[in-house]
């Protein structure tokens, strides 16, 4: 186990590097110059004032020195405590690491309940499918038409319906432009009626997918030798079922690890469509404005997220399926 | 008591239509018999042992009766049939390798296999310790996953569980198919040494290798295309055997002592019939040498000395 751990480790420290770097890379390499946006948009007349202005600015984000040199100041200032994510430009002078911070809980509060929500409910609708013909003839044609729903159609369609058929649910922003945050009843309770819509679309997306995967992966298992054997021995359905359920959890569990990267991209879009303040909008932002810094440190944000979630996923693989602790170990046949 | 299988008929259902793996078969086992099922690939006789046990989704039970300890054996029925599997009727499958759910450990799953069956574990646990000793296993193999053990070890780990609650009847389908030569001996002579310590009453060895089943079997059936065509006691099968299909099948075993460098071995030239939509009278006739006009009614089984049987017009 520790080894496996060590081991890991090392593959993720060795990820985390080799997308820091290339997050540092693109943007630099990227066409556009944000500083003489910059400059440009002071409307200085005098030249000399204007480079000047260039020389305080490129100073000011540390462009004034070679690239290798800012490779190795960004990786320092990484480290450094409290991290140094850089000043934003697009919001300039506020610093990343608080517009960042400031974004997360909106996107936290949204992908985290979607994520695990759709997987749990699509796992259990798609082995309830797997049982009875009934309902496999309802769930899997609407799974699929769920899943092959785009985002933004999805959200589009959610927001006509429930924001303005309805008539019930907010469908911008993420809480009421009159309230201030605080802890107070009718903040939170506007935050919830804001949080509805955004959720219901990555949810529903999400759902299909994994409704349609467990279904197909438990009628494997049903047929599966063990399953069949525990038939001819007579065990009760019940418990072929429970042991076929187990065994397909497995490739779902590989397949959650798989499905975050998709699911963060579906919540820029998301965000975008109902104006919710989280990573995604601060995304598209930094983007448009060659924000730099920003984008730098949302990119980096996202990544060590994904990195966690996939070293999360693969503690619980170790603990459910017994082929991974024999396999690394070296199996004693 | 014993096993009374009566015109027993079991098809499979196809788009094309019905496909008649077994059809009309007539047999006793008696108590303590080892019964060896010969014949090659599509005879029907893993039809034959999954029909004794459990019908897979497509096996539709066409006809018959099948009589285990003086009751009949709910067949069509899979919820019925529930009671008499493991306790009554077992099986040790072809596919003992991968019987095991791979991620649970084994003595876990025995339990949770048992207890769902009303069997205490505790109680029945130095017993299966005892059995699992005695096919050479040890203890350990309980807290183990199959996974860690070698494809033999799994055998035999299947094959003391199958037989763990003595059941009257136990069908070893194909079980030497995927062993070597030295393991195929010592996997069927572990069979008959349960029989002997009565963990089993009586046993129905289905293999394609009459050679390996001569060495254990008390009698043998021989099957084509679906049917019988001879069942006799072992030694009179393989010395005087009298359905053509027999004969051919034995003539060409390899011997002992023998050279095939001069004398080639002999086969059974054709195919067998396909059972979509087999030919009328004897389903033997177009690889028959011995084939003539009677052929095309279909021979009965019947008995020409007591333990005895052929389908075969020339043999009566």
């Amino acid at each position: 186990m520790g080894r496996y751990l060590g081991r890991k480790g090392l593959i993720y420290a060795l990820t985390l590097f080799v997308a820091v770097t290339i997050n540092w890379m693109l943007p630099r390499f990227m066409p556009g110059d944000p500083i003489s946006d910059m400059v440009s948009r002071a409307g200085l007349r005098d030249p000399e004032a204007a480079a000047r202005m260039q020389a305080y600015y490129e100073n000011l984000f540390g462009l004034d020195v070679p690239i290798w040199q800012q490779y190795l100041n960004y990786w320092g200032s990484l480290f450094s405590w409290p991290p140094d994510l850089g000043i934003s430009m697009w919001s300039f002078p506020r610093p990343v690491g608080d517009l960042v911070m400031g974004a997360l809980p909106y996107t936290l509060a949204l992908l985290i309940p979607a994520i695990l929500l759709s997987w749990y409910v699509g796992n259990k609708l798609g082995a309830l499918a797997a049982r009875r013909k009934a309902l496999d003839n309802t769930v899997l044609p609407v799974s699929y038409l769920l899943t092959a729903t785009p985002y933004m159609w999805l959200a589009i369609l959610l927001v006509w319906f429930g924001g303005m058929q309805l008539g019930w649910f907010p469908s911008s922003r993420a809480y009421s432009g009159n309230l201030v945050p605080e802890f107070s009843m009718s903040f939170i309770g506007s935050l919830a009626l804001h949080w509805v819509l955004p959720f219901l679309s990555l949810f529903l997306v999400a759902l299909g997918g994994w409704a349609i995967g467990m279904r197909n992966l438990v009628i494997y298992e049903l047929e599966s030798d063990y399953s069949n054997y525990l038939g001819a021995l007579g065990a009760p359905p019940r418990l072929i079922r429970k042991y076929a359920f187990r065994n397909a959890m497995l490739p779902q569990i590989t397949g959650l690890a798989l499905q975050l990267g998709v699911v963060l991209t579906g919540n820029i879009v998301t965000e975008v469509v109902f104006n919710y303040p989280g990573l995604g909008l601060l995304l598209l932002n930094a983007i448009t404005s060659t924000d730099f810094f920003l984008l730098q440190g949302i990119v980096l944000f996202v990544v060590i997220g994904v990195l966690i979630c996939n070293f999360v996923i693969d503690i619980v693989y170790v603990w459910v399926d017994p082929r991974t602790r024999t396999g690394l170990q070296g199996a004693s046949a | 008591m014993s096993l009374h299988v009566d015109d027993l008929r079991v098809y499979y259902r196809t788009v094309h239509g019905d496909v008649q793996a077994l059809d009309g078969v007539t047999f006793t086992v008696e108590d303590g018999e080892i019964m060896g099922v010969a014949g090659e690939s599509g005879c029907g006789k893993t039809t034959l042992s999954k029909s004794l046990i459990r019908l897979d989704g497509r096996m539709r039970h066409i006809g018959g009766t099948v009589e285990l300890d003086g009751s009949v054996l709910p067949l069509e029925d899979d919820r019925a049939m529930n009671r008499f599997r493991f306790t009554d009727v077992s099986i040790i499958p072809q596919y003992a390798m991968s019987a095991m759910n791979p991620i649970r450990k084994i003595g876990t799953m025995m339990r949770e296999l048992l207890e769902s069956r009303g069997v205490d574990f505790k109680q029945l646990r130095p017993e299966l310790e005892r059995r699992l000793e005695l096919v050479g296993l040890s203890r350990d193999v309980l807290t183990m996953f199959p996974i860690e053990l070698s494809g033999g070890m799994k055998q035999r780990t299947v094959m003391v569980l199958s037989t763990l609650l003595n059941p009257s009847l136990l069908i070893a389908d194909e079980v030497t198919s995927a062993l070597d030569v030295s393991t195929q001996r010592a996997v069927a002579e572990t069979m008959a040494e349960f029989r002997d310590r009565e963990f089993v009453t009586s046993l129905i060895f289905v293999t394609h290798d009459v050679s390996l089943v001569y060495q254990i079997a008390d009698t043998i059936m021989v099957m084509y295309a679906g049917k019988l065509a001879e069942k006799a006691p072992a030694d009179t099968l393989v010395k005087q055997p009298r359905h053509p299909y027999t004969q051919q099948l034995i003539s060409s075993l390899p011997e002992v002592g023998v050279r095939y460098e001069e004398q080639q071995l002999a086969g059974i030239p054709g195919t067998p019939p396909g059972l979509l939509d087999p030919p009328g009278g004897c389903r033997f006739r177009a690889r028959c040498p011995l084939a003539f006009d009677k052929c095309v009614e279909e021979p009965p089984f019947v008995e020409i000395e007591p333990g005895h049987s052929v389908a075969c017009w020339k043999a009566m």
